[in-house]
């Protein structure tokens, strides 16, 4: 007999898939590459606030969810914008290449 | 062990399987597009542990805008920008960063998962009474029924916001990307970018 799947799994998995995109966003150099880690992160908090929402009977936190998908949709539009931008200044830059931002 | 519990073990250790190999894909994939498929991956595992528990509105939600609309932009701009010839990930630019950033992830995931097991025992384990099953039982709203009520009732306020916020993004993304004409280069620093 094994007991029911608990959100404490739910919520280990979210600590482990966001650890992973910190890491990646630290070893990593490519923005574009450091922006899906932000997205790992991101999917990880999600993945936190549905299983708190379904264990306290709370919609409140699937909202929450929905709000963190519409910034992280807005966010991806503008950050990408400005590693457009910047690439198409300098091809192939890396993150240590944009120490500074002025154009 | 009961058939469903069984299932519910299956699809919670295939969907892990799923976000964790994508999450390592996109960490050490050199191309950038193998890294955005890696976080297809993750991010449609991410759904299934979401119709697991009963978000299903979220689960579709996620398939369409993150696996949709966020990685085909991701892929857009790789293809745009030409920046998918594979990275030599040999070169280390800062010579201890990788051993501590392993470090740092290590003890993230110990921390948070030793608080998270702490936890446990004072946080009010009552599975199957949580949010209302879709089409379950008579006098209970589907979940989309149920986030729509509290999403435009208790949130209508921020629901607006996040209308003004897509539009500012995508003005913003519009003034940054355009190329600016070449009279107009003494008056926007943006101008000589191309």
């Amino acid at each position: 007999m094994i007991a029911a799947i608990e959100p404490t799994w739910y919520l280990l998995l979210a600590s482990v898939l966001f650890a992973m995109g910190a890491v990646g966003l630290l070893v990593r150099r490519n923005p574009l590459i450091m922006f899906m880690c932000i997205e790992l992160m991101l999917n990880a908090a999600n993945l936190t606030f549905v299983a708190m929402a379904t264990q306290l009977g709370d919609i409140n936190g699937q909202t929450a969810v929905f709000f963190v998908l519409v910034v992280a949709a807005a966010e991806v539009v503008v950050g990408l914008g400005i590693i457009v931008s910047i690439l198409r200044r300098s091809p192939g830059a890396t993150a240590d290449d944009l120490a500074e931002l002025k154009g | 062990m009961t058939d469903a519990t069984f299932l519910e073990y299956v699809v919670f250790f295939a969907a892990a399987l799923m976000i964790l190999g994508g999450a390592a894909g996109v960490i050490l994939f050199k191309n950038p597009v193998h890294a955005a498929l890696g976080l297809v991956l993750t991010l449609f595992g991410v759904a299934v542990q979401f119709v697991a528990q009963e978000a299903q509105f979220l689960a579709a939600v996620q398939v369409i805008v993150y696996a949709g609309a966020i990685v085909v932009l991701f892929l857009f701009v790789i293809m745009l920008l030409g920046v998918d010839e594979s990275m030599d990930l040999a070169i280390e630019p800062i010579p201890i960063q990788r051993p501590l950033a392993a470090v740092m992830g290590v003890g993230l995931v110990g921390l948070l998962g030793a608080a998270i097991v702490r936890a446990r025992d004072a946080l009010d384990i009552n599975p199957g009474t949580g949010i209302d099953v879709a089409g379950e039982g008579a006098g209970q709203d589907s979940n989309i029924r149920q986030l729509a009520s509290n999403l435009y009732g208790d949130h209508v306020f921020a629901f607006q916001l996040t209308s003004v916020l897509l539009i500012v993004a995508v003005v913003g993304t519009v003034v940054l990307t355009r190329k600016w004409p070449k009279d107009a280069a003494d008056t926007d620093s943006e101008s000589g970018s191309s």
